[in-house]
């Protein structure tokens, strides 16, 4: 799966991250590197206070390391911007005073990427791909969280980013839905022509989503390997699930909470 | 199923709860006006306490002979004028103090220095500045609606979703066009309710205004209205002042305040809904 020969996407090196707090300066990252290439899924896992979704945002550009780089297509990324788009775990961050297809089409009409018209069409588009066209001018608060998190992902595809920036966004989910969802933005994928980046907690979901897998131990996170997981199904997938499992954690918990 | 809208049996349900709620509105209107009446005839006095119908009269005769038509008038035009002059100069305001934390903290102590200043403590020097007109009240009702929408304004831009600034800023957005696109709908509920407390503090400040001198350009408010007939001992013409005063906050509440919280943070789902 690795293609070597092809220049990587985005590329860390050496990333320290750290934040203040009222005891002094915490340090969240030690020395992470990696690479992530074109239509990969990588996926971050790791305990809590690893620093996996601190490295989501520093890729976003919300926050800047400390020491270290962060490169999209060689180029070291300032701040934030559309051509990484971000998927959040919240419920919330779908706008309430916009219809549906008006959240899915807010970032190319913002960005003055597209007139409205061809914005619509591009966001109607996308909405039908997660199945939700019918619901394109209801107004969010009448959505369930599944749906809210499909239009999130709708909004995300729109851009056509670089890379789809996504954090642990089916952990507020119930477990069936968390499935299904799993399954579509699988499917999702094939089509598109991106990189995504995915933030979890949880070691079956990981196995699940990813082409590879970086694995990070906590305070402050450190990486602790990378797993390959060829589209693993069945028993094979059982056995990576607990594999991983053992090496974070010394046991076979398909979760790390 | 999880996956299924709910709109439809919420907006009936939603209805039938708005209708009830006049319904209980009216009864409650109702009493307080048979409670006034009662309470009127039995003391008997229409130079104390005039009855609702003695008031009803007064206001017909008022309303008739154009007097309270053209204070009513004079007044809102006034009130309009400070308004919305407040509320433009909060959110420029208010916008220059996302630029910068120090334009923020500005706007914190100068809020938390003017708010608690009666507007009517600024009329004597309002009238040296501005002279014996219009522009003295519209310069203290600048004054109560500015410090007030300031402080529900900034207060609602601190308080949205950091996850909806993220998205703003992961599109990129300039200053005024972040303002304009994720913090004033992101605010909404708050600058709503801000607005609405600036429209009562400017009713305030215009009516105790006009008491103090009322005649601008030839006709006088409401305020002056009441003024004059109390010194004229027409207590049941100072009473229909005050209901017509009355009679335009609920208007302007229902008509208008209610109106855009409808179509705006109730449709939205940023209100909870208390009926």
């Amino acid at each position: 799966m690795i293609i070597s020969d092809q220049a990587p996407l985005l590329q860390l090196r050496n990333v320290n991250l750290s934040y203040d707090t009222h005891q002094g300066r915490v340090q969240a990252t030690d020395k992470i590197s990696f690479d992530i290439f074109l239509k990969e899924r990588f996926v971050l896992i790791g305990p809590s206070g690893c620093g996996k979704s601190s490295l989501l945002k520093a890729v976003a550009g919300f926050i800047h390391p400390s020491e270290g780089s962060i490169k999209l297509k060689g180029e070291e990324i300032k701040g934030p911007g559309p051509d990484r788009m971000m998927v959040f775990q919240e419920f919330d961050q779908l706008l309430p005073w916009k219809t549906v297809v008006e959240n899915v089409m807010f970032p190319l009409v913002a960005t003055r990427r597209f007139e409205k018209s061809e914005a619509h069409h591009r966001a109607m588009a996308c909405l039908s791909k997660v199945q939700l066209a019918k619901y394109a001018d209801n107004y969010c608060h009448t959505l369930s969280g599944g749906m809210k998190q499909r239009v999130a992902i709708a909004r995300g595809m729109t851009m056509e980013p670089d890379i789809l920036l996504m954090d642990e966004p089916f952990a507020a989910l119930d477990a069936m839905t968390r499935e299904s969802m799993q399954d579509e933005l699988l499917a999702l994928c094939k089509e598109m022509n991106f990189a995504v980046m995915f933030v979890t907690h949880s070691i079956s979901e990981a196995v699940k989503i990813g082409t590879r897998i970086l694995m990070l131990s906590a305070n402050p996170g450190r990486v602790k390997g990378v797993v390959l997981t060829n589209s693993a199904t069945g028993s094979e997938a059982t056995d990576l699930v607990h594999e991983i499992g053992q090496s974070l954690f010394g046991n076979a918990g398909g979760r790390c909470d | 199923m999880t996956d299924e809208p709910i709109i439809g049996e919420t907006t009936r349900i939603e209805v039938k709860k708005s209708k009830e709620n006049t319904k209980r509105r009216l009864i409650s209107v109702i009493l307080i006006c048979a409670m006034w009446e009662i309470y009127g005839r039995w003391l008997n006095s229409p130079l104390l306490f005039p009855s609702l119908s003695e008031t009803i009269v007064a206001l017909v005769n008022k309303i008739g002979s154009g007097e309270l038509i053209s204070a009513g008038w004079h007044s809102i035009a006034t009130l309009t004028k400070g308004y919305l002059l407040g509320v433009g100069l909060a959110f420029v305001a208010t916008t220059l103090a996302m630029s910068s934390r120090f334009a923020r903290e500005l706007l914190e102590t100068l809020t938390a220095m003017f708010n608690p200043l009666p507007a009517i403590a600024l009329l004597p020097l309002s009238l040296i500045w501005f002279g014996l007109g219009e522009g003295s009240i519209i310069f203290v009702i600048v004054h109560s609606v500015l410090w007030a929408v300031a402080l529900n304004m900034n207060s609602g831009f601190r308080s949205v979703s950091p996850t909806w600034r993220m998205i703003g800023q992961n599109y990129g957005l300039s200053l005024i066009r972040f303002v304009y696109l994720i913090l004033l709908p992101g605010a909404f509920p708050s600058i709503l309710a801000g607005l609405k407390v600036g429209w009562a503090f400017a009713w305030r400040t215009l009516i105790a205004a006009e008491f103090v001198f009322g005649v601008s350009s030839g006709s006088g408010g409401l305020g002056w209205f009441i003024y004059n007939e109390r010194n004229q001992l027409e207590i049941p013409n100072v009473f229909a002042g005050l209901v017509t005063i009355m009679l335009f906050g609920v208007i302007f509440e229902y008509g208008l305040f209610r109106t855009i919280e409808n179509r705006t943070v109730r449709r939205w789902g940023m209100q909870m809904d208390d009926r």
